[in-house]
């Protein structure tokens, strides 16, 4: 078999972009119903205690209200808490809304109101009215570390580093030392589709579920735990996700209420979050790293102890990854890794994108920095000094690791050389210039994962998978796999995704979906081109008769014989004459479980800033980035690049500007809008170049790729502070560095 | 949202006797803010008046020797472009650009911008208490996250800025405001439009119940600033955020010395920030830095700063120095491109 990589590798516009722009393309709550109804939620003004009574009365009395749902009237569901668990919970007792008179944080649904439009359902929730126990609530990290904890219970997937040597030993005897804390704030998703759910009742009771989510089949199996349904009767469509960035990965409040509703009133009903909403149910935990390097004078690590402490809530234990990755990145012959949690009174953290990698990499990579300059040593060639050959954190060894590659090809992009070692040292006008850099590295995953492919009379090719496209580009990568197997154009080959109807897969999630969906759709294409040629042969007369598989081309909506295109057959003949009206093949793509024992597989990155900061009144603009990536094999280097870049923003915003303000007194997020929540804006972003390096790897999926989707926004952070330091000679060790920070810095 | 009911006034007497009839009603223009503040329930208008059909108040009239009188229809968009302020009154102009996004400038009209609200975050949540929203409910910006507050003009009761561009340029300018309500009309200077809180928070401008404004005037004597301007804005990021600290400068320069100088602050206190004491440090003198510092510290002398804002005091004092430095040179900060030099 020759392998046809016409699209595989080459840029292509994205297959749904016409529909996206359009408008063509729905999103949950975009989705109709006859006589749908519209449930509008009551959040709680206190953190913490009990409601003691709720007065619905005035709203019931407003013309169009049907009912308004609270824990007093609630209908029955399931009594345990673990069926409330969904594919992604972490350990603990996962939130059930309306449940019991508890209030756990600011902003929990207390109610529902359901009228027959959306306008008397908002209406009428400003008339309820709830009386509260107030209770004593706390939701400051710097006091609730107090009481932090190592989680009894892993978060599958949390895999603790190991310790070696003795850290802090070393570190006492190390010519060269850092010592210090990096902290980040509370960030809110703030995808642009504000979360919703519109649940369609069928007759005889079946739902038909358009819902925000990541992965259908996570909220198929949470509506069937919860609400005791066969997942037969539960049809999830969400074709389009405007934007998840991991919020979308479990289930939120707005489709237990909806499901709820529907199921009562015997109605479509839908529930949409208003954008203060957005701030009342996860977000990436603030989180204090501390960070401890010993080194001897030329830079060489011997001492490496990084120790993080992140908020979780009352009620689940939420873990990411935070401080592995100096691990991955860094020799030592000492290490030590701490990773606790503790509990403050908001609702619990969630995965944002590359969860917790940003965040410990923002303090591995200062510190390093601050070496750099304490050895006085330049930053690009401490990080070489300190390579890692080999995953230490659990003992194996790299599928593939081009970082130096990174290193090289965005220095020379970057003209790293030319950059003047000393603080201070370079300005322009007004303005100090600052050359920084980091480097960071994201898990690159694999996960098991069915596609169909399905060959039409027609001759189309239809490939399919139950998982999401959240905007980054899986519908065309997809395509393009499909289009090469078969040897068809693009606009002959349609992506299904989204659909609880569809093969299974996990939710898109952790930058796996581009290597697993895209081997399944790749194997499934590959069992379709065999029974196929095994139909071809069935007809009379065959020019194929005798061919073997690998001796056979699909190309240009045809089987031929490879070395003679003249024996040839048309595909949508092929189909016609095996008396069915299509045929369809699945295939599941699984990790090799003998490449995982012995490999660790990662994408790796470089980041080069320049920042140039005017000192006297506190600002600081990004002129350009340089983002080298190494991700394997890219299969579409345009929608890859959006990726890439998307995260390089966000590295921005998490470096300069994104914060959820908290007033700890009352213990509620305050700047719930898009107006006060400050992501950059246009006039922020300047030049960012996205380079990715070659890199060949056949043991991380059978198609060489590593995914990209969150690894653009790790080293971000890190290298824009480190630049910072660079033009201002000042040290900023807590994001987002704002105005005052700058200022308050240099007085 | 409440349920309120709408009408769609034709001209001035029908808006001052709609407003008569039902006390509880709000007048709506561009409606950029007044929509938010009835989604969030901030404002429960019974009656709505739509003054956007009025006919009259829709241009921009040519006054005596250059001034303009400018109807209170007028759009953000339509004012910051139009060629006589563009040429006799630049800083307004800038001040207009360096303001929210091209969307809602095109929908934000003078009056509105005018009596806009403050953007304090407890201000917005009608979860939490707020004297200025519900008198008497305390003010928890004092001791909560208090970093968008004011640092000069506070009360007790409220620490709340007035987040407008505009208004900060109209202030240095010496616009006039005009208003007619059931007893007539009347002018107010800026300055004495917008109001420090005291103990009435819940009253952002001398405005009285019944009245609307009808337009601004903008004076003939500050076309003399047209040379030596500028509108500087700092903010949390390069566009598309309320100023943390703005300035507006107007100076009147014959040779190197000063004859007349305007300066207001944005972003710091409950109204545009003057100072006539401040001003008068300039007259006849030379501009340099040593009188741009002392100036600087004549306006912003007795600023006070909460926990997250006291950052502001020296933010505006360097602004304000900065400011000064670009209008004397003639060299005004573009508030397109936004990079400040
Ligand atoms: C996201 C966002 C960002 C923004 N950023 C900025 C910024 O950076 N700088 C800035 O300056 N502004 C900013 N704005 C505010 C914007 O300038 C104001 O919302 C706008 O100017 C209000 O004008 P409007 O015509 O829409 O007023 P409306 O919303 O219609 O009315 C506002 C208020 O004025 C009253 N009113 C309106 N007209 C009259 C009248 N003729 N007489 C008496 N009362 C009247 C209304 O009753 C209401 O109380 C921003 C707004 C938003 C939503
Ligand atoms: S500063 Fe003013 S507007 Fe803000 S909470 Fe206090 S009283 Fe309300």
């Amino acid at each position: 078999m020759l392998r046809n990589e016409r699209n595989f590798g080459s840029p292509r516009d994205r297959v749904d972009g016409r529909a996206k722009v359009t408008g063509a393309a729905q999103y949950a709550a975009e989705f109709n119903a006859p006589d749908l109804l519209h449930g509008y939620v009551v959040s709680s003004t206190i953190a913490k205690g009990r409601i003691t009574s709720i007065d619905t009365q005035k709203a019931l009395d407003v013309p169009g209200v049907l009912k308004v749902f609270t824990h007093d009237n609630r209908p029955a569901t399931a009594w345990f808490s673990s069926s409330y668990q969904d594919e992604v919970a972490p350990p603990g007792t996962p939130f059930r809304p309306l449940y019991d008179e508890q209030i756990y944080y600011s902003g929990q649904p207390i109610a529902l109101v359901v009228a027959e439009s959306f306008d008397v359902a908002r209406y009428a929730a400003s008339l309820v009215e709830a009386t509260y126990e107030a209770g004593a609530h706390e939701t400051d990290l710097k006091l609730a570390r107090a009481a932090a904890y190592v989680p009894p219970k892993k978060r599958q997937g949390m895999k603790p580093p190991a310790s070696k040597g003795d850290a802090m030993a070393a570190y006492a005897k190390a010519p060269l030392r850092i010592a210090n804390d990096y902290s980040i704030a509370n960030e809110h998703h703030n995808p642009m589709e504000p979360h919703a759910s519109t649940v369609i009742f069928e007759a005889g009771g079946k739902l038909t579920i358009h819902d925000k989510i990541q992965g259908v089949m996570n909220t198929q199996s949470y509506v069937s735990g919860v609400f005791g349904l066969p997942a037969s009767d539960i049809h999830v469509v969400s074709p389009f996700v405007g934007g998840g960035f991991g919020s979308g990965l479990r289930p939120q409040y707005q489709l237990f209420l909806a499901v709820m509703a529907a199921l009562d009133l015997k109605r479509s009903v839908r529930v949409e979050m208003t954008r203060d909403q957005m701030f009342t149910f996860t977000h990436r935990p603030e989180t204090i790293n501390t960070v401890l390097l010993g080194a001897d004078k030329t830079g060489r690590l011997s001492a490496l102890r990084h120790q993080a402490v992140a908020v979780t809530s009352r009620f689940e234990d939420y873990q990411e990854v935070v401080v592995n990755w100096s691990g991955i990145l860094y020799d030592a012959e000492n290490k030590q890794f701490d990773y606790r949690i503790a509990k403050v009174d908001t609702y619990t953290p969630g995965d944002m994108r590359a969860p917790g990698a940003p965040l410990g990499t923002f303090a591995i990579e200062s510190a390093m920095d601050e070496l750099a300059y304490a050895g006085n040593i330049d930053p690009l060639e401490l990080r070489l000094r300190n390579y890692s050959t080999r995953d230490e954190t659990t003992n194996k060894e790299f599928t593939s690791k081009e970082l130096r590659a990174c290193f090289q090809l965005g220095a020379e992009k970057f003209g790293w050389s030319r950059r003047s070692p000393a603080p201070r040292s370079m300005r322009e006008g007004r303005e100090l210039i600052g050359w920084g850099m980091a480097s960071g590295c994201w898990e690159a995953q694999f996960s098991k994962t069915s596609a169909k492919a399905v060959l039409t009379s027609d001759g189309r090719l239809e490939v399919g998978t139950a998982t999401a496209d959240i905007g980054t580009g899986t519908y065309t990568i997809l395509t393009q796999i499909g289009a090469d197997a078969l040897g068809l154009d693009m606009e002959q080959v349609t992506a299904k995704l989204a659909d609880t109807t569809l093969p299974k897969s996990p939710v898109e999630g952790g930058s796996w979906t581009a290597a697993s969906a895209g081997t399944a759709v790749q194997m499934a294409c590959e069992a379709l081109k065999k029974t196929l040629l095994q139909e071809a042969q069935k007809i009379e007369g065959s020019p194929l008769a005798d061919a073997k598989y690998e001796d056979v081309v699909f190309a240009n909506g045809r089987i031929a014989m490879a070395d003679d295109a003249g024996r040839s057959l048309d595909l949508s003949d092929v189909v016609r004459h095996s008396g069915q009206s299509e045929i369809e093949e699945q295939a599941t793509a699984q990790p090799d479980s003998k490449v995982q024992a012995q490999y660790a597989a990662y994408t790796h990155s470089a980041v080069f800033v320049e920042v140039r900061v005017d000192e006297q009144l506190g600002l600081v603009r990004i002129p350009r980035i340089v983002n080298a990536v190494a991700a394997g094999r890219i299969i579409n280097p345009k929608t890859a690049r959006s990726q890439v870049t998307g995260g390089t923003v966000w590295g921005i915003g998490m470096a300069l500007h994104e914060e959820s303000l908290t007033d700890h007194n009352l213990g509620r997020f305050m700047n719930h809008n898009l107006a006060e929540y400050h992501v950059p804006a246009n006039a922020d972003i300047y030049d960012i170049d996205v380079i990715f390096v070659p890199e060949e790897d056949d043991k991380v999926s059978p198609i060489g790729v590593k995914g990209l989707g969150e690894i653009g926004i790790v080293a971000t952070p890190a290298a824009i502070a480190n630049a910072i330091f660079h033009a201002t000679g000042k040290r900023i060790r807590e994001l987002p560095i704002t105005i005052d920070k700058v200022l308050r810095e240099a007085a | 949202m409440n349920r309120f009911s709408y009408l769609r006034a034709s001209d001035v007497g029908e808006v001052v006797s709609a407003l008569k009839d039902a006390p509880a009603a709000k007048i709506i223009a561009g409606g950029t803010n007044l929509v938010d503040l009835m989604k969030y329930n901030v404002e429960r208008p019974e009656r709505l008046i739509d003054i956007t059909h009025v006919e009259a108040l829709q241009e921009i009239i040519e006054g005596e020797n250059g001034s303009l009188r400018i109807g209170a229809l007028v759009s953000n968009s339509a004012l910051a472009y139009d060629a006589r302020v563009t040429e006799r009154f630049p800083l307004l102009s800038s001040a207009l650009l360096a303001g929210a996004t091209p969307q809602l400038r095109n929908a934000a009209t003078v009056g509105g911008n005018i009596n806009q609200r403050t953007r304090c975050y407890y201000f917005y949540d009608a979860g939490t208490p707020c004297n200025k929203r519900e008198p008497g409910t305390g003010c928890p910006a004092k001791t909560g996250l208090n970093r968008i507050h004011a640092i000069l003009g506070q009360s007790e009761a409220c620490i709340a800025t007035h987040p407008s561009d505009m208004c900060v340029a109209m202030a240095a300018l010496e616009a006039v405001v005009h208003v007619t309500g059931p007893d007539g009309e009347r002018d107010i200077p800026f300055a004495d439009y917008h109001r420090l809180p005291g103990d009435t928070p819940q009253k952002d401008n001398t405005l009285l119940d019944g009245e609307v404004v009808t337009g601004i005037t903008l004076p003939a004597s500050s076309t003399q600033f047209s040379a030596n301007y500028t509108y500087l804005k700092l903010r949390d990021r390069l566009s598309y955020a309320f100023a943390l600290v703005s300035v507006a400068v107007a100076l009147e320069k014959e040779g190197d010395t000063v004859k007349r100088a305007r300066i207001a602050l944005g972003g710091v206190a409950h109204k545009p920030w003057r100072r006539a004491e401040a001003e008068a440090l300039f007259e006849g003198k030379a501009a340099d830095s040593g009188l741009f510092a002392r100036v600087a510290d004549a306006l912003i002398d007795g600023a006070r700063g909460y926990e997250h804002n006291a950052f502001k005091i020296r933010m505006a004092r360097e602004a304000i120095i900065r400011a000064l430095e670009q209008a004397s040179a003639g060299t005004p900060q573009s508030n397109i491109d936004k990079h400040i030099v």
